[in-house]
């Protein structure tokens, strides 16, 4: 890791304002890919802001249909709250099944949304679910906010500072994860609320998080696993690497909606 | 740069240090502190030999920075056994022969203690999902899934 000036704001206006005046700021989480990646030198900032310092950033509150998640929270903490395994199971679920111990006693819901990595589980269950992300400037959809590879509609100097999930009538989550990483190579979550069915996808596309439209119609008329085991997704556009070819992919997503169907009941 | 000073309570002693910015954890333990228990054997989070808790979690100490752990409390293998006594996971894998070369022993016998601590009566399946982010590359792993097991039956008996 090269050199560089730490900086340990204690208020969300502080750290705005720190990564504002950094020359090239990085703003650490749960530095669960930040840290390697600058061990890596893959990134090399002249300044971390660490967010750690910040107490309005953590916690769980549940409220008029709403879960609201701080940005600082753990997947642990999440896996493990009552508030969330009573109005979400299928997000507790998700958040249990996040890496291993270490990852989820460190990382972050805020962390793992702003890194956008084409893998991660928590960008398929924010548009699954309608999530909206709140920061320190403005309100964003989870579509809106998720722009591509590793890309969000985060300007340089905007923090999250929570998430905020509609509680649905029904929802699941199901990932054929890699079996060393964790990572979901395809990862489906379905989600029925009061704006309809919808169908999100981690894992597969070669630009992130998608939602596969047709499946959301045929679930909206049968919400059953038979109205969507039909429908097949095409290769085109989802990633092909050493774990899964691109057909396999598109013939997982199928399998896994089938599955996350069925387990939301 | 200027050095951050940091105070942690590590494995129960009130614990200062200076370290650079860019010093992980598991370098100030093993650079600083002479705490050498802790291993490095990836360095990005993958196979837990640096293992350590943080108020009371399960963490990489390599992926944790020094200056993150300011107010917290650490606990390292160091801190495991009483004195001469050792804690009943490492009289265990001893018992049970579940090291070979040794690199990843502290780390999985802190993750081990640490899932004990929050599951007294874990199923085999539960200890195995437990123990995912450490890797061994030597027993196979069904030694120290054996050890783990019989630890907790001895420690629910001694309880």
């Amino acid at each position: 890791m090269y050199d560089f000036n730490y900086h340990k704001p204690g208020s969300l206006a502080d750290a705005a304002s720190a990564i504002a005046g950094a020359e090239d700021g990085k703003l650490v989480a749960g530095g669960m890919t930040l840290i390697p990646t600058m061990k890596q030198r893959l990134a090399a900032p002249s300044d971390v802001v660490d967010l750690g310092g910040i107490g309005d950033l953590v916690g769980i509150t549940v409220g008029g249909g709403t879960v609201t998640i701080g940005a600082m929270t753990t997947h642990g903490a999440v896996a493990a709250s009552a508030d969330v395994k009573g109005a979400i199971p299928a997000l507790a679920e998700l958040a249990d099944n996040i890496g291993d111990p270490q990852v989820r006693n460190r990382g972050t819901i805020g962390g793992s949304i702003a890194n956008n990595d084409p893998a991660a589980d928590y960008p398929a269950a924010l548009v699954a679910l309608g999530a909206t992300v709140v920061t320190n400037k403005r309100e964003l959809s989870a579509e809106d906010f998720f722009t591509g590879l590793f890309d969000t509609a985060l300007d340089e100097d905007e923090i999250i500072s929570s998430i905020k999930f509609p509680v649905p009538e029904k929802a699941a989550y199901v990932k054929f994860a890699n079996p060393a990483s964790r990572y979901a190579m395809v990862g489906v979550f379905v989600a029925k609320g009061s704006d309809g069915v919808r169908v999100a996808v981690t894992g597969a596309g070669d630009d992130g998080v998608f939602r596969v439209t047709e499946m959301e119609s045929a679930l909206a008329g049968n919400f059953s696993p038979d109205a969507v085991s039909g429908i097949s997704v095409s290769p085109d556009g989802l990633n092909s690497d050493i774990h899964a070819s691109a057909e396999y992919r598109a013939h997982l997503i199928s399998v896994m909606a089938k599955r996350a169907v069925a387990a939301a009941g | 740069m200027s050095q951050i000073h940091v105070t942690t309570k590590i494995n129960g002693d009130t614990t200062e240090y200076l370290c650079d910015p860019e010093e992980t954890l598991l370098d100030v333990l093993r650079d600083r502190l002479a705490l050498t228990g802790a291993k490095e054997g990836c360095g990005t989070g993958d196979c837990g030999a640096c293992s350590v808790t943080v108020d009371g979690r399960l963490v990489c100490s390599c992926l944790t920075l020094g200056a993150e752990a300011d107010g917290c409390e650490i606990d390292t293998i160091e801190g495991m056994a009483d004195g001469e006594k050792l804690h009943p996971l490492q009289q265990k894998f001893l018992e049970h022969a579940a090291l070979q070369c040794g690199i990843c022993t502290p780390g999985i016998l802190v993750a081990a203690k640490s899932l004990l601590e929050k599951n007294p009566s874990p199923t085999e399946e539960e200890a195995r999902y437990w123990l995912a982010g450490n890797l061994c590359r030597c027993t196979g792993y069904d030694k120290i899934i054996r050890a783990v097991m019989d630890a907790a039956e001895e420690m629910r008996r001694a309880s």
